[in-house]
């Protein structure tokens, strides 16, 4: 009973607003672009950060990554002199962090050399990487086909590689992939599996092109290729040895994971002095780029909520000029013997179908808008249920909030005087 | 004319006009002050009066004379400053506003010289408001509000807006909705001020046949031709009842029952 008194109390209230349809709808539109700019604002924000933050997730939360850099002084040196540019990690650099760390689950060397893949009459330029086993559990790729490398690859220095899903296209498409001979560099290959390739969208994060990598055993890359690579640029040659182009450590949980990644710059600025070697931490990355996003959000968000006030005011002048206007069906409904929380009730109502009504149009708006910057701008957009939620909430909200004033203005007016008013 | 006698038969049998005893309202000593600036007004001051159930009264006097105070007070619409206001042998003067409302929903119909019908309601709305407040909707509303709007003879404007309607119409469209709840008092202000004269004559030919079917009504009239049809004119002067004249009974009334073929 109470519950069909209400429904007919918002039938009467929708009826009213729609003797005025025009009044109405401008008074909705505050909402609708309020709650539209919410919804919008936040999904693009999302969709931003959720790229930016999956690409570092990806590195893994409990690694630590060291790169081996060419010092300031020598990167300028090298580039008008044929000499010997010495730097970067060593092999003692390995054995001391995977000696002295109790919080220190797995250390992965890598070592990085530009090398081209043959296959018959096809070659690609390959990124190899002569890594050892362990690679593969830290790094986090789908191996497609066969197998990752493994401990006896290492042990019996086996002349085997694993290769990406883009590197086998090039170089072996329409082939049996598994078992077939690649030629990289000087040696041949026995592709044993193939990865995921990485298809890197934003230019936010340096990634390495990993999607032309071929991953072989540490110890195999070691005996081919050395430590020493030349690079020819045009007149001039750079020889550079580099033992080690990168360290990959995994730490036994994440909160030991500053820390550890604190000691280990501390021992390694003692042996290195030039600073030939640069330290990164996903982790911190990752609590940046999402204080970063937070604060992005706050910023989205308070426009937004500007935006959402000002409707709410809208509505609430709206419906003070609508007391004003229906002072005498105010003064008739009380003489024939509506309480004053009736009146109060009457009109609340009307705002909060006013305003939720705007709310619903602008969340449609506001999910058409992401859907269409997507297709347009192919910008990622995420629509997420919680401001979805919340924008329904606003809206129901500052129907209350802004309709309470005017509601209770018009229930206090003595009913003697409304009657009289004209 | 056949619903009419039809609805007086079923509603108020046990009301016969003559029997005198039976007291609707009872004011002692009634003042009702403002405050106007630094200055009391005593807009009513120490009125007496008592009216039966089923009588007919016109109320007259000039601007100032206290009336409209008298009627807002009749009317639950205000309480008296000091004295008693009995209706229905419940004390007015110590209610709260909410009481206030309800007596208003129970036991008082109004009529008002500006019609004043809610103008986004149709006809059959507008009569079932007083029903709305009761709680009671749906069908059951429906169907007491056309029954009504059949009495007044409205039978076949159901869906009509207010707007849509002639002075007289509207006017009839607000006595059914003042009798919806079945009141104890019909109190009318001016009802006819905003009609002319031949509609004037058959919203009181209206009001003559709810009072013989045993209505009390309560009527603010500055018109003497108008104040005729009521069995008691009252007369105000400065806040106090000056004279109460008993009239003959009228002719909208003499004939009553065999009326209107």
């Amino acid at each position: 009973m109470i519950g069909s008194r209400f429904f007919r109390n918002v039938r009467l209230g929708i009826k009213t607003l729609m003797l005025h349809k025009m009044r109405s709808m401008l008074t909705m539109l505050g909402m609708v672009f309020g709650v539209g700019a919410v919804i919008a604002m936040l999904a693009v924000g999302e969709g931003a950060s959720r790229e930016a933050l999956d690409q570092i997730r990806r590195l893994g939360s409990q690694n630590i990554i060291i790169n081996s850099q060419k010092p300031v002084e020598q990167a300028a040196a090298g580039a008008m002199n044929v000499r010997m540019n010495i730097y970067g990690l060593l092999y003692d650099d390995l054995e001391r962090i995977r000696q002295s760390y109790e919080t220190v689950e797995r250390v992965v060397p890598a070592k990085l050399i530009r090398g081209q893949g043959r296959v018959d009459g096809r070659t690609l330029e390959l990124r190899i990487v002569g890594t050892s086993p362990e690679w593969s559990q830290l790094v986090q790729r789908n191996l497609l086909t066969g197998r990752n490398m493994n401990q006896r690859d290492m042990e019996e220095h086996s002349n085997v590689v694993v290769l990406t899903e883009h590197g086998v296209r090039r170089l072996l498409a329409g082939r049996q992939t598994l078992g077939s001979k690649v030629l990289i560099n000087s040696g041949y290959y026995t592709v044993i599996g193939v990865v995921q390739s990485e298809e890197s969208q934003s230019s936010t994060m340096q990634t390495p092109d990993q999607n032309i990598d071929a991953y072989i055993p540490i110890n195999v890359a070691i005996e081919r290729y050395g430590d020493m690579s030349v690079t020819r640029t045009s007149g001039s040659r750079t020889r550079e040895l580099v033992e080690l182009h990168q360290i990959i450590v995994q730490v036994d949980s994440i909160d030991h994971v500053e820390s550890t990644a604190a000691a280990i710059d501390r021992m390694l600025s003692i042996h290195h002095p030039k600073g030939d070697y640069s330290l990164s931490v996903p982790l911190a990355l990752l609590r940046q780029a999402e204080s970063t996003q937070r604060t992005f959000s706050i910023v989205l968000g308070s426009i937004a909520g500007i935006s959402l006030l000002i409707g709410g005011i809208g509505i609430m002048n709206i419906m003070l000029a609508s007391v004003t206007e229906r002072t005498k069906e105010i003064g008739i409904r009380r003489a024939i013997g509506a309480k004053r929380k009736q009146i109060v009730g009457q009109f609340l109502i009307e705002t909060v179908v006013l305003s939720v009504t705007g709310g619903l149009i602008g969340i449609g708006i506001g999910i058409l808008i992401p859907w269409i910057i997507t297709l347009v701008a192919q910008m990622p957009t995420a629509v997420t249920a919680w401001s979805v939620g919340l924008s329904v909430v606003i809206s129901v909200g500052i129907g209350i909030v802004f309709g309470m004033y005017p509601a209770m203005r018009a229930a206090n007016l003595d009913p003697i005087v409304a009657l009289r008013h004209e | 004319m056949s619903t009419m006698t039809q609805q007086s038969d079923t509603e108020a049998p046990s009301i016969p006009h003559a029997e005198g005893t039976d007291l609707v309202i009872r004011l002692e000593q009634v003042w009702k002050t403002y405050q106007m600036g630094d200055q009391d007004v005593n807009a009513l001051a120490g009125v007496d009066l008592t009216i039966k159930r089923g009588s007919f009264w016109a109320i007259s006097g000039s601007s100032g004379s206290g009336k409209s105070t008298m009627l807002n007070l009749l009317g639950c619409l205000d309480r008296p400053t000091k004295g008693t206001y009995l209706l229905e042998g419940r004390n007015i003067a110590d209610t709260s506003d909410d009481e206030l409302s309800d007596i208003r929903l129970k036991h008082l119909g109004f009529v008002f010289q500006n019609f004043h019908l809610i103008p986004q309601l149709t006809v059959q709305e507008n009569i079932a408001l007083p029903l709305f407040y009761q709680g009671i909707i749906g069908a059951d509303a429906s169907e007491q509000a056309a029954k009504l709007a059949t009495r007044v003879g409205l039978g076949d404007r159901l869906e009509h807006r207010p707007t849509e309607l002639s002075g007289g119409q509207q006017q009839r469209v607000a006595i059914a909705r003042a009798l919806s709840n079945n009141p104890s008092v019909l109190l009318a202000d001016e009802p006819t001020g905003n009609l002319d004269t031949a509609t004037g004559n058959s919203i009181m030919e209206l009001l003559g046949e709810l009072h013989a079917q045993g209505k009390t009504i309560i009527m603010v009239t500055h018109e003497p031709d108008i104040a005729a049809h009521a069995d008691y004119e009252l007369v105000m002067r400065d806040g106090n009842i000056e004279s109460i004249s008993e009239n003959p009974p009228h002719p909208s009334r003499s004939d009553h029952g065999g009326h209107g073929s």
